[in-house]
C-alpha cells in the first residue's frame, strides 16, 4: 500500500495547492452520464445524455473526450456506445465534448495502483474505489496509461444503453405503443416482429421532456454486434485526403506564427536580447521571451524561425548543470548503483542461503530517447478581454486549461482547450511547456491568435525523456550435488522518476522521490526469491512518459537476463520461462502462442536466430519471438516479429493488431538507434539525420496473435507492444551470434 | 510577385524566392495537408508532386515551382473520385495518427506513375519516408493494392 499512500499525498498535493475547483464525485457510471445538454447541440440534434446525441439526418455522434494520436480512441470508444445502443456503424460520428468532469479518465489514476489485474479481493477493491473517488476529485481528462478504453469499458455502453432506453421510450409514445412491444435493430426503433417504427432521425422531437431513468442492465459479451469486430476506423476518410486538422493546420483569421529557441542547456532561461539591425524586419511582428526560451513573432513561421538564426543575439541563463555530459552522468549512475540509498526496496519469496554458490550477474544500460513524435511540437493560443482560447495537439485538456489560466491570470472558466488531432501524442504531448510559451506570446499580442510551432531541432532538445537507466541483475546458483539450482534473483536499478518530476513541473508539487511505478513492476515469474532496491537519481535533464514509461527499459533488463539465467543453467530459454509460470496461465497462454506461431524451435539457416520476451504491462500481456539474421557478425537485419497478446475483451481486433504493430516498430526504432546524449549540458542530437527511425525497408514481417483466455477484465493496448521488442532482439542476437548485448541501442559493429 | 500553380489553380503570390514550397503552401495559400516534419527532406511528410515528380516542399524553393504543375494530397482525387492510392489505403485502414500519411500517398503515387508494378524491394527504395506509429506492414499492403487497382482490378 505504499505506492497507494503517495498518491494520497499527491492528490493531497493537488487539492492542496487549490488549483482545482472541482467538487466531489464518485466514479460510478450514473455519475459520469452527463445530462443531455451537455453536448453542443444544432437545431437539428438533440442530446440523449452527456455522450451521445442524434440529429434528424439519422447520425448519431458520439462525444469522445480522449485524445486521437493514432491508438483509434475515436473508433474504440465510439464502439462501445454504438453497441449498447444498437446503432449501425455507418452513423456514427464523432465529436470532442466540451469541458466537464464527467469526461474524466478516472482509470489512468487506477492504473498506477500497486496491484495487477488479475489479482482481486477487499484490498484492491478498495484501492480502486478510493482512486476512483480521488479520479474524480481530480477531474482529469486525460489521455494515457493505455487507459482509455479500460475507463470507459462501463461509463460508454451505460451511455449507450441509458440513450437506448430513452428512444424506445420516445418512439413508444411516437408511435402509442408499449415500450414492451419495441427494440431497436441496426440504428431504428422496431416492433418485436421487425417492423419499422421510426428511424433515430425521426426521433429527434419526440425525446421531448422524458425524464432520465437509471441505467438498464449492459448486453452480454455474447450478444455483442460490433464489439469485437474490426470495424472501419472513423478517422481514415480525413487522413487520406488531407482534410485532418492537426495542431499545425490550425488556420484562423489574423493568425500570426511564432518559432522558438529554447535555452542551450536543460532549465535555463533567456535573459535579455538584442537585434542585430534596427528593424525588425518585414514579416517579423514581435519578440517575446517566453518561459525557457524566446520567440519570433510574424507572419510566416519560416520567416520566424530563420529570423531567431541570423536576427537575434540573445542572452541565456545557464541550467544548473551546464557542464553535463554523458561519460560523467553514467559515472554518476555506476556510483549510484554501488551505493545508493534505495527509494523502494521490495522482495517476494524466501531467501535462503545455501553453502555453495555460483553468482551470476550482468550490468545494462538504457539510453535517454527522445519521441520524435512525425507533428513537431506546437500551440496556437489567443487572449482578449473575454479570455484564452487554446488549440492544440494535447493528451490533458484540463492540465492545458489550468496553466493556461495561471500563466494569463485569468480564472480556468475563462479558458477553452480544443483538442485536435495529434500528429502522434507518445506521452510528449501531456506536458505544458507549450502552451506556457504560446499563452505567453498570445498575451503580447493583441487578441490576435498566434500558432506557435517548434523546429524539429528544438524538439529533439527539449523533450522530456524517457529516462536512461543502469541496472545490475544478481542470480544465485546453489551448485551442491552437481545440478544447478536457482535460489534467488535480485535487481538494483538507477533512474530519474517521471512520475515524480511530472506534477512537480507542470503544477508545482513537491518532488517525492519515489520510482516511475512501471520500472518497478513484479516480475510475473515464480523466483524462489526476488529482491529490487530502485535508485532514483535526480538531476536537471528532463525525463516524461514515454511509450510504456519504465517498461521499455526494464522489459529490456529483465527480460534479457532471464535469457542469461536460462543459459547459464542450459535450459532452452522458452522452456525456462514456461517453468517460472507454472502458476500464471495467462502469461503461459501468450508465451506459448507466440513460440508455436513463431516456429520456435524450428530451425534455421547459420548466422540467425529467434530470441523470445514476455511483458504485462497496463492490464495486457504481450509476448514476442524476433527473428533476426547477421549474415556477417555486424549488420543485424530484424527479418520478422510473431507477437501474442491477451488483452482481456477485444473491441476492436484491427486496432489491437494496428497497435502491437505501433509498438513494435516504435520499440524497434528505439532498439535499433534510439540515443539521446550529453554535451556541455545539452543535446547532441537534433533531428532524423542523427536520431533515426526504423522506415519501410527495415520493418520486419509482423504476425499478431489475440489470445483468449476468458479473462473478462479489459487490459491497455497502446503502450504494452513496446516493451518485448528489445528484448527479444537482444536474445535472438544472442541466439545468432552467441553475443550478448546488454546496452541499448543494440550495436553489433 | 510569383505565380504558382497548385491543385489546377493559378495562384499570385508575394513571397521571397528561396521560401520553401512547402510553407509556402501552408502560410500563404492554407494548404495544410503537405505535412511539415524534420524541415531537412529527411521524413517525407511535406512530399507534393512538382510535374507528376515526388519531391519534399520542405527543401524545395518555391521559385523551383515556378510555371510547373504542383500538386498536393488535397489535389490528388479527380472528378470527385478518390486516387486509386487513397482507395487502397482506405480498404487497408492504413492511417493511425495520420500526420505522415499525405507525403506517402503522395510518394506512393508518384512510384505508381512511373513502376505500375513495384516489387517489395522497389517500394522499400522509394518510400523511405517515416511513420512515427509504425504504419509500415500496412503501406506496404496498400501500395500493392492500388498497383493492382491502377491496374484494373475492383
Amino acid at each position: 500500500m505504499k505506492k497507494l499512500g503517495r498518491r494520497l499525498a499527491i492528490v493531497g498535493g493537488f487539492a492542496g495547492a487549490g488549483l482545482l475547483g472541482v467538487g466531489f464525485w464518485f466514479a460510478r457510471e450514473r455519475d459520469r452520464l452527463g445530462n443531455r445538454r451537455l453536448l453542443n447541440l444544432k437545431s437539428d440534434e438533440v442530446g440523449l445524455n452527456g455522450w451521445v446525441k442524434i440529429g434528424r439526418d439519422d447520425s448519431v455522434t458520439v462525444a469522445v473526450p480522449r485524445a486521437e494520436m493514432g491508438q483509434g480512441v475515436q473508433t474504440a470508444l465510439a464502439m462501445l456506445v454504438a453497441e449498447e445502443l444498437d446503432a449501425r456503424w455507418d452513423q456514427i460520428k464523432v465529436e470532442e465534448p466540451p469541458e466537464s468532469a464527467v469526461y474524466r479518465n478516472v482509470d489512468i489514476l487506477i492504473d498506477g495502483l500497486p496491484f495487477s489485474p488479475e489479482e482481486a479481493g477487499t484490498v484492491v477493491e478498495t484501492a480502486h474505489w478510493v482512486a476512483g473517488k480521488l479520479g474524480g476529485v481530480l477531474g482529469v481528462n486525460a489521455t494515457g496509461g493505455s487507459t482509455s478504453v479500460r475507463d470507459a469499458w462501463r461509463p460508454m455502453r451505460t451511455a449507450g444503453a441509458v440513450a437506448r432506453d430513452l428512444l424506445l421510450r420516445a418512439a413508444s409514445r411516437k408511435a402509442g405503443l408499449p415500450v414492451a412491444e419495441l427494440t431497436v435493430v441496426d440504428g431504428e426503433v422496431r416492433k418485436l416482429d421487425g417492423t419499422k417504427v421510426a428511424t433515430f432521425g425521426e426521433l429527434v422531437d419526440s425525446v421531448g421532456d422524458l425524464a432520465e431513468r437509471p441505467p438498464p442492465p449492459l448486453k452480454k459479451p455474447a450478444d455483442f454486434k460490433l464489439i469485437g469486430k474490426p470495424l472501419p476506423r472513423v478517422d481514415t476518410l480525413a487522413k487520406v485526403t488531407g482534410a485532418a486538422t492537426f495542431g499545425i493546420d490550425v488556420r484562423l483569421p489574423g493568425l500570426l506564427y511564432a518559432a522558438v529557441r529554447n535555452a542551450p542547456t536543460f532549465g535555463g532561461e533567456a535573459l535579455s536580447f538584442t537585434l542585430k539591425q534596427e528593424k525588425l524586419p518585414k514579416g517579423i511582428e514581435k519578440v517575446v521571451i517566453v518561459p525557457g526560451g524566446i520567440a519570433a513573432i510574424g507572419t510566416s513561421w519560416w520567416t520566424a524561425n530563420r529570423f531567431l538564426d541570423d536576427g537575434v543575439e540573445v542572452k541565456w541563463q545557464a541550467g544548473p548543470e551546464p557542464t553535463l555530459e554523458s561519460a560523467g552522468l553514467w559515472k554518476r549512475y555506476g556510483e549510484l548503483l554501488e551505493s545508493g540509498k534505495p527509494a523502494l526496496t521490495r522482495t517476494l519469496g524466501t531467501e535462503t542461503k545455501p553453502g555453495q554458490v555460483q553468482v551470476l550477474t550482468a550490468t545494462y544500460r538504457a539510453p535517454y530517447l527522445a519521441h520524435t513524435a512525425m507533428e513537431p511540437m506546437n500551440c496556437t493560443a489567443k487572449a482578449g478581454p473575454q479570455g484564452v482560447e487554446v488549440w492544440m495537439p494535447n493528451q490533458s485538456p484540463t492540465l492545458m486549461r489550468m496553466v493556461a489560466a495561471k500563466v494569463a491570470g485569468v480564472p480556468q472558466d475563462q479558458v477553452s482547450v480544443h483538442t485536435t488531432f495529434l500528429g502522434g501524442g507518445f506521452g510528449r504531448r501531456a506536458e505544458v511547456d507549450l502552451v506556457r510559451q504560446a499563452v505567453t506570446c498570445a498575451l503580447a499580442l493583441s487578441e490576435r491568435p498566434v500558432q506557435l510551432l517548434w523546429s524539429r531541432e528544438e524538439d529533439v532538445r527539449h523533450d522530456f525523456y524517457r529516462p536512461m537507466a543502469l541496472a545490475r541483475w544478481r542470480a544465485d546458483l546453489e551448485t551442491a550435488g552437481g545440478a544447478q539450482k536457482l535460489v534467488g534473483v535480485a535487481k538494483r536499478q538507477v533512474a530519474q522518476s517521471p512520475a515524480d518530476q511530472f506534477p512537480a513541473r507542470t503544477i508545482g508539487l513537491p518532488v517525492q522521490g519515489q520510482p516511475e511505478g512501471n520500472a518497478v513492476e513484479n516480475p510475473p515469474y515464480a523466483f524462489p526469491f526476488y529482491r529490487l532496491d530502485a535508485i532514483v537519481a535526480d538531476g536537471s535533464v528532463p525525463v516524461g512518459f514515454w511509450r510504456s514509461v519504465g517498461h521499455s527499459h526494464t522489459a529490456f533488463f529483465d527480460e534479457s537476463f532471464v535469457d542469461e539465467l536460462a543459459a547459464a543453467l542450459k535450459k532452452d530459454p522458452y522452456d525456462f520461462r514456461r517453468e517460472l509460470l507454472a502458476d500464471k496461465p495467462r502469461h503461459l497462454k501468450v508465451l506459448e502462442t507466440a513460440a508455436r506461431e513463431a516456429g520456435w524451435g524450428m530451425p534455421l539457416p547459420q548466422g540467425s536466430g529467434r530470441g523470445i520476451a514476455l511483458r504485462a504491462s497496463f492490464g495486457s500481456i504481450v509476448a514476442q519471438v524476433a527473428e533476426v539474421s547477421v549474415p556477417d557478425g555486424k549488420t543485424l537485419e530484424v527479418k520478422r516479429v510473431t507477437c501474442a497478446i491477451d488483452c482481456g475483451p477485444v473491441v476492436n481486433p484491427a486496432i489491437v493488431r494496428a497497435q502491437m504493430e505501433s509498438g513494435i516498430i516504435y520499440g524497434l526504432s528505439a532498439a535499433l538507434y534510439g540515443e539521446i546524449t550529453l554535451a556541455n549540458g545539452a543535446v547532441e542530437q537534433s533531428n532524423f539525420p542523427d536520431y533515426d527511425a526504423v522506415r519501410l525497408a527495415e520493418a520486419p514481417a509482423m504476425t499478431v496473435h489475440l489470445v483468449d483466455s476468458g479473462s473478462q477484465i479489459i487490459g491497455g493496448v497502446g503502450e504494452p507492444g513496446t516493451p518485448p521488442i528489445a528484448p527479444a532482439v537482444a536474445n535472438a542476437i544472442f541466439t545468432a551470434t552467441g553475443r550478448r548485448l546488454r546496452d541499448l541501442p543494440l550495436r553489433l559493429a | 510577385m510569383i505565380s504558382l500553380t497548385v491543385n489546377g489553380q493559378v495562384h499570385e503570390i508575394d513571397v521571397e524566392p528561396d521560401k520553401p514550397l512547402l510553407w509556402v503552401l501552408r502560410e500563404d495559400l492554407n494548404i495544410v495537408g503537405p505535412k511539415f516534419g524534420c524541415g531537412v527532406a529527411a521524413c517525407g511528410a511535406c512530399t507534393v508532386h512538382v510535374e507528376r515528380t515526388a519531391v519534399r516542399s520542405c527543401s524545395f524553393p518555391v521559385s523551383d515551382a515556378v510555371g510547373k504543375t504542383v500538386v498536393t494530397v488535397e489535389g490528388l482525387s479527380q472528378g470527385g473520385q478518390l486516387h486509386a492510392v487513397q482507395r487502397a489505403w482506405i480498404e487497408n485502414q492504413v492511417p493511425q495518427c495520420g500526420y505522415c500519411q499525405p507525403g506517402f500517398i503522395m510518394a506512393a503515387a508518384a512510384l505508381l506513375q512511373e513502376n505500375p508494378k513495384p516489387t517489395d524491394s522497389d517500394i522499400d527504395d522509394v518510400l523511405s519516408n517515416i511513420c512515427r506509429c509504425g504504419t509500415y506492414s500496412a503501406i506496404r499492403r496498400a501500395v500493392h493494392r492500388a498497383a493492382a487497382i491502377l491496374g484494373g482490378a475492383s
